[in-house]
């Protein structure tokens, strides 16, 4: 599918550039910018990338392939993320990674066939002392508890619904 | 004690509130002297790095050449991807105009236009909070070029962010680099060190976001007073994030040195319903555990740390209580390595996958005796020979948890040796073909 940048992305993009001396530094923006309006990471994309970088496609693959908040393929709305690294583990981590997965019957990267929710099993967030912890898009939920992840989830649902409902 | 970086002011994040504490005129300050006078304080105060290695901060400032033509830059290292690491995040969200203020010293004491802070991406909140404080510094006139007015000096410099997209590594300096580059974050060989050939081939210094935050304290009030602070070899004050099983955990800004026992129960309030301490991992995940029943004495600075077999790391202290599954918590600390290793070096690609291949054996019962001499032996192959310090990160957790829970990890594993698959080559030397017969 053609992927062109808006001209306000393109704006966005050309102020990035300036922070640094060449244009290449920029691609690891210019890709956030490209997910937030294509939803994922496609060949087009990165094509698109790199002319507008002025940058080999091969250069934007390596970066796209090698973080991991880059996605190659369409997520849920709702992207949640579940961290299960050893201060989470010790605080019950496993335990709400299982009941996530259970309640929305998905796997680690899995996405819902009404693309409405997708799962992630993380690495350490940074949020030890607030663990366990899950993060829905950009947004951390910390502290919590089953019946605190039962209400979150019930929320985002809720949410859904009364959307689908105007 | 009075605390340096997360002081207890009411909206110290406010630029208005930071500078009626007397914000900014530590830099003010620093503009009245020279960028070595700068350096030697620095040196003297006996700041030593906050990201792991623990190096002297003003050391590592004076490999900077004095005479170059090629720009120079700071980086500010807050990838904070440490498991157990979360302190950075503290200095973002409640006393960013610190660390900006310190990054406005920083570059003039080793001549950098440019300061970049490399944020993990994750962090979005922190980002967008640093931003706003960034910007306002700006607007206020104490980054930029209107920085000349502001302080009346011929020196300015910018302050940008560059946000990562999740990548433990980046948080190695020259992998850091590649990443500001715009590259994947391979780590690059040693030496050329980055004072010499670092970003885009450029004299470059990477700090730790606390590292960074201390330095205005120190220009303004002197470092003899700063190397005052805590254990005399590594003075001042650490932000030790606490986390695991502690009543309250969270992040305490206390002087190197303080009694680990101290942290864990005087400020994070023991560990719950009263259980006993199996282990600490006093640093975050890659620095090596200590055992429960010899916490005792033990104090947090690098020095002593050392003493005892271990290492300061980010401050990032995790408590496991006497139900802990150890084998459990080590094979996911292996499994976050091996996920994380570049794999530009065959040692760690390779060894970190056995690692936890070998420690998901253990937990499924099919351990042996001999499983665990070859968790070390395995270990031991990726220590020193890898690029980066990855190799170590991803060895010292197995090999000294192994080791020092030795009597714990045997219990785990059948003390017979059996072999999970028939002996292949007996069974082929059975069957082969004798040579002779080949032969016709």
């Amino acid at each position: 599918m053609e992927f062109k940048f808006t001209q306000e992305n393109l704006n966005r993009i050309e102020q990035e550039t300036k922070k640094y001396p060449v244009r290449k530094p920029a691609v690891m923006a210019a890709l956030y910018i490209a997910q937030e309006q294509n939803g994922y990471i496609s060949y087009e994309v990165m094509k698109e990338v790199a002319t507008v970088l002025g940058i080999t496609e091969e250069e934007v693959l390596g970066v796209v392939t090698f973080y991991t908040m880059y996605h190659q393929k369409p997520m849920g709305k709702y992207h949640i993320q579940v961290c299960t690294n050893v201060s989470c583990m010790l605080r019950g981590g496993y335990e709400i990674w299982n009941q996530i997965k259970e309640k929305l019957g998905l796997d680690h990267m899995a996405v819902s066939a009404d693309q409405k929710f997708s799962l992630e099993e993380v690495e350490c967030m940074g949020s030890c002392g607030t663990a366990p912890m899950i993060a829905i898009n950009e947004d951390y939920y910390e502290n919590l508890s089953k019946e605190k992840v039962e209400e979150i989830l019930n929320g985002l649902s809720a949410t859904l619904s009364k959307e689908e409902g105007v | 004690m009075e605390k340096i970086l997360l002081p207890d002011i009411k909206n110290l994040h406010l630029i208005d509130v930071y500078v009626s504490n007397g914000g900014y005129n530590a830099a003010k300050k620093a503009f009245t002297q020279t960028p070595d006078d700068i350096i030697d304080q620095v040196k003297k105060s006996g700041l030593r790095g906050r990201g792991g290695a623990a190096f002297l901060c003003g050391l590592k400032w004076s490999f900077m050449p004095k005479t170059t033509d090629k720009p120079k830059y700071l980086c500010i290292n807050g990838d904070e991807s440490e498991p157990g690491s979360f302190k950075d995040r503290q200095i973002f969200e409640f006393n960013p105009h610190q660390m900006i203020e310190g990054a406005i010293i920083t570059c003039y004491a080793i001549g950098a236009k440019t300061a970049y802070v490399y944020i993990r991406g994750e962090y979005h909140k922190w980002i967008k909070l640093l931003q706003k404080a960034i910007d306002d510094a700006y607007a206020n006139g104490f980054v930029g070029e209107k920085m000349k007015e502001t302080f009346g000096t011929n020196f300015f410099c910018d302050i940008f962010i560059h946000k990562g997209a999740g990548a433990y590594i980046c948080g190695e300096e020259s992998s850091l680099m590649n990443s500001l580059e715009g590259k994947r974050g391979y780590p690059r060989v040693k030496p050329p060190f980055p004072a010499q050939n670092g970003l885009w081939g450029c004299p470059t210094t990477i700090n730790n976001v606390e590292t960074i935050a201390n330095v205005p304290k120190i220009i303004e009030k002197g470092w003899e007073w700063f190397s005052n602070i805590g254990h005399p070899k590594h003075p001042g004050t650490l932000l030790f994030g606490v986390s695991g099983h502690v009543n309250k955990p969270g992040v305490y800004e206390l002087p190197t040195g303080t009694l680990l026992t101290d942290i864990i129960y005087k400020y994070a309030g023991g560990v719950p319903n009263n259980k006993k301490v199996l282990c600490v991992i006093p640093g975050g995940t890659s620095m090596p555990p200590i055992r429960g029943d010899k916490l005792e004495g033990v104090r947090m600075d690098a020095e002593s740390l050392k003493e005892v077999g271990s290492a300061i790391g980010t401050g990032g202290v995790i408590v496991m209580d006497e139900d802990t599954d150890l084998v459990k918590v080590l094979a996911r600390i292996a499994h976050f390595y091996h996920h994380e290793s570049c794999g530009q070096c065959t040692p760690c690609r390779e060894g970190t996958g056995w690692l936890e291949k070998i420690l998901k054996r253990i937990i499924a019962g099919k351990g042996s005796v001999s499983d665990l001499d070859l968790l070390i032996t395995v270990a031991n192959q990726i220590e020193g020979n890898t690029i980066c310090a990855l190799g170590e990160a991803a060895a010292w957790p197995v090999k000294f948890m192994v080791e020092r829970f030795r009597d714990y990890f045997e219990q785990r594993v059948s003390k017979e040796i059996s072999l999970p698959v028939a002996n292949k080559v007996h069974s082929m030397r059975q069957t082969a073909v004798p040579l002779a017969d080949v032969k016709n």
